[in-house]
């Protein structure tokens, strides 16, 4: 069943290659209206960053490139085995331009080949957009700059991180697609049980999506993004510098916003948040699901969580399990307050100044053993 | 098959692009029915019929709508046998794959089983499937007529007409402008390899052929921008853009527009 879908090939197309590019008729015009919306919260953050950055040069800047994106999605690109493969190209444009860069310059491209050559459909632009430009972009970008952390511009590493970053965030477009085409069956179906719109179910639409992305569309978002990444550090360097993440480089195109904003705030919105963690003494009743053995023993607990779980009366005596896990881990502050705090408040304060802490101390320790990385153990 | 099958295939792919838009710019400007009408009521008519075939539950509904579609491409000159070739067949290839094997995995009544083969089709099955593949279908087609029967400009005014921002339909505009550019420039850079490339190449190296093409496309798409940029700023771009709307409705742009919302309204009425 799987194997069908992958292999077709008629017509010069395949599953792996177009379905990406949903058209009109697979989703229902509600999932189109909702998917609308995210896209369009997504170009309107996106119009306005890039608007900030660049000025006056984001037009001519987005529209080349998004040009450039379209006619890279006509590539035939050569994959081990001898077969060939599409790729979408998004994940040099965010290491060129930037994620909100390659938001816009996807999405223009996915626009004009629906509006001008009526590939991909209009009630679902919405939903391409959403999948390849934001999915896609946020992901691939997420990504290379987890593995690229601050190797040099010309480092093997970012090569790898290329390859990694066009793989998993086209598995990623592909993931959300898969999950909008499997919803359709049972959320949009007659009396009689007719599916309106893409007719198989997630258990169908997942593997159906994902095996054609694992493997084929994958490879050929990974080797195109590798070997330009391998290309611009030999040919044209400073294309690379965009969101490269070292401080010292101050990119042609679009700097990243958030390697050139001051930690500062952070740390300031951090301290605010802490100071605001009391707020959770104002909230009534105990947390839902999160009942200890005394919650469930407890007369006056034991009535709200009956009425916070739409009447259903909880176990009449404390389960087995939760009474013996229960014993299992003592917590240093019980309840957020250490035993010898006597003010609730302070404790709260206290358990978040703790926990704030213990967060950060554990991110330079893994920042630290990433710094310490050889570069040269991706060489092999 | 040739010993570069993945450089024709790219080459392909540019030749029919182009003569797709070649295409569609020459049926837009011969004499019918939708080149008559304003631009603005063609885009937002269309996209009303689209939006009623993916609102109707019945078939006949959206067969009626593809009745309305093929109607429209006969009166507006868009020529059937072209429709039939890049729209009709193509997504009965592709969309009619992709529905068939509903036919025997949506659950239902059981209209004709194999014992041979221990397969069954259901009701269900063949009622989602030719719904599917009758959806795609129209909606193809009303968004081709469109686009074969507008010039690429008048779709962008009539876009911006409908409040899309400036910004938007300028970049969508050069967007458009620059593709063309590129695929020129990138065809010229696999042919004049074609032309030089004896013998056979080893995948990994058709790999780094390709990639390399890619990068050196990417290289010339920025100095490119920095010249369209500076072009700009010549001419005295200021970051605002100003599109001129030059569109006039006409007494007969009404009853067309009327036309599309009644048909989409009915459309959507028998189909719930």
């Amino acid at each position: 069943m799987v194997k069908f879908f992958v292999t077709v090939k008629s017509s010069g197309f395949g599953w792996d290659d177009e379905i990406m590019h949903i058209p009109d008729g697979y989703l229902s015009p509600s999932t189109c209206a909702t998917l609308y919306l995210f896209a369009a919260s997504g170009w309107y953050a996106a119009l306005k960053r890039i608007k900030q950055l660049l000025a006056t040069r984001a037009i001519p800047l987005i529209s080349v490139f998004a040009a450039f994106s379209f006619v890279v999605m006509m590539f035939n690109i050569p994959l081990p085995g001898g077969t060939t493969g599409h790729a979408l190209g998004v994940g040099v444009a965010v290491i060129v331009l930037g994620p909100w860069g390659a938001i816009l310059a996807i999405s223009i491209a996915l626009a004009i080949q629906a509006l001008f050559f009526g590939d991909g459909g209009i009630t679902t632009l919405g939903a391409n957009c959403f999948n390849m430009a934001i999915v896609g972009s946020f992901t691939a970008y997420g990504v290379y700059r987890v593995i690229a952390v601050n190797s040099h511009l010309n480092s093997r590493r970012r090569v790898v991180a290329a390859a990694v970053a066009g793989y998993v965030s086209i598995n990623a477009a592909a993931l959300v697609a898969a999950i909008e085409f499997g919803i359709q069956p049972a959320l949009f179906h007659d009396a009689s049980g007719t599916p309106l719109y893409a007719p198989y179910p997630l258990r169908v639409a997942l593997p159906a999506m994902m095996i054609g992305h694992l493997t084929l569309a994958g490879l050929a978002e990974a080797v195109i993004s590798a070997g330009m990444v391998s290309y611009l550090q030999r040919a044209d360097l400073g294309l690379l510098r965009g969101v490269s993440g070292l401080a010292q480089t101050t990119g042609p195109l679009i700097a990243d916003a958030s390697a050139e904003r001051s930690p500062a705030r952070l740390w300031w919105a951090v301290a605010v948040l802490m100071v605001c963690t009391p707020l959770g003494i104002l909230a009534a009743g105990t947390a839902w699901g999160e009942w200890s053995s005394a919650d469930l023993a407890n007369g006056r607990t034991r009535e709200q969580i009956e009425a916070a779980s739409g009447n259903h009366a909880p176990p009449s005596s404390v389960p087995a399990g939760i009474q013996k896990l229960s014993t299992l881990w003592t917590a240093p502050f019980p309840g957020y307050a250490p035993r010898f705090i006597k003010s609730l408040m302070f404790g709260y304060l206290l358990s978040a100044m703790f926990g704030v802490g213990l967060l950060v101390l554990a991110s330079l320790v893994v920042e630290s053993a990433a710094r310490k990385w050889p570069r040269g153990t991706l060489r092999s | 098959m040739s010993r570069h099958a993945f450089l024709e295939s790219t080459l392909q792919a540019f030749t029919r692009a182009v003569s797709k838009a070649l295409l569609s710019e020459h049926a837009a400007t011969r004499p019918g029915l939708l080149q008559q009408l304003d631009p603005r009521v063609r885009v937002i008519g269309i996209l009303a019929l689209v939006i009623s075939v993916i609102l109707c539950r019945r078939l006949e509904a959206i067969a009626a709508l593809l009745l309305i579609a093929i109607a429209l491409a006969v009166a507006s000159r868009v020529s059937l046998a072209a429709l039939a070739k890049r729209v009709w067949l193509v997504i009965l290839g592709f969309t009619g794959l992709i529905a068939l094997p509903a036919l025997f995995l949506t659950p239902g009544e059981p209209l004709f089983t194999s014992p041979a083969l221990h397969l069954s089709i259901s009701a269900q099955g063949l009622r989602t499937a030719v719904l599917l593949i009758l959806r795609v279908e129209t909606a193809a087609t009303l968004t081709s007529v469109l686009v074969l029967s507008t010039v690429w400009t008048h779709i962008l005014k009539a876009l911006r007409s409908l409040h899309l921002p400036a910004e938007v339909v300028t970049m969508l505009a050069m967007t458009h402008r620059y593709v063309f550019l590129l695929i020129e420039t990138a065809n010229q850079m696999f042919e004049s390899r074609q032309s030089r490339t004896v013998g056979v190449l080893s995948n990994p190296e058709q790999r780094r052929m390709t990639a390399r093409t890619a990068g050196v496309l990417l290289s010339k798409s920025i100095e490119l921008s920095h010249e369209v940029y500076l072009a700009m700023l010549s001419r005295g771009f200021r970051g605002e853009v100003r599109l001129l709307t030059d569109f006039r409705l006409q007494p007969r742009d009404y009853v067309g527009l009327t036309a599309f919302f009644l048909s989409s309204c009915l459309a959507v009425w028998i189909g719930r």
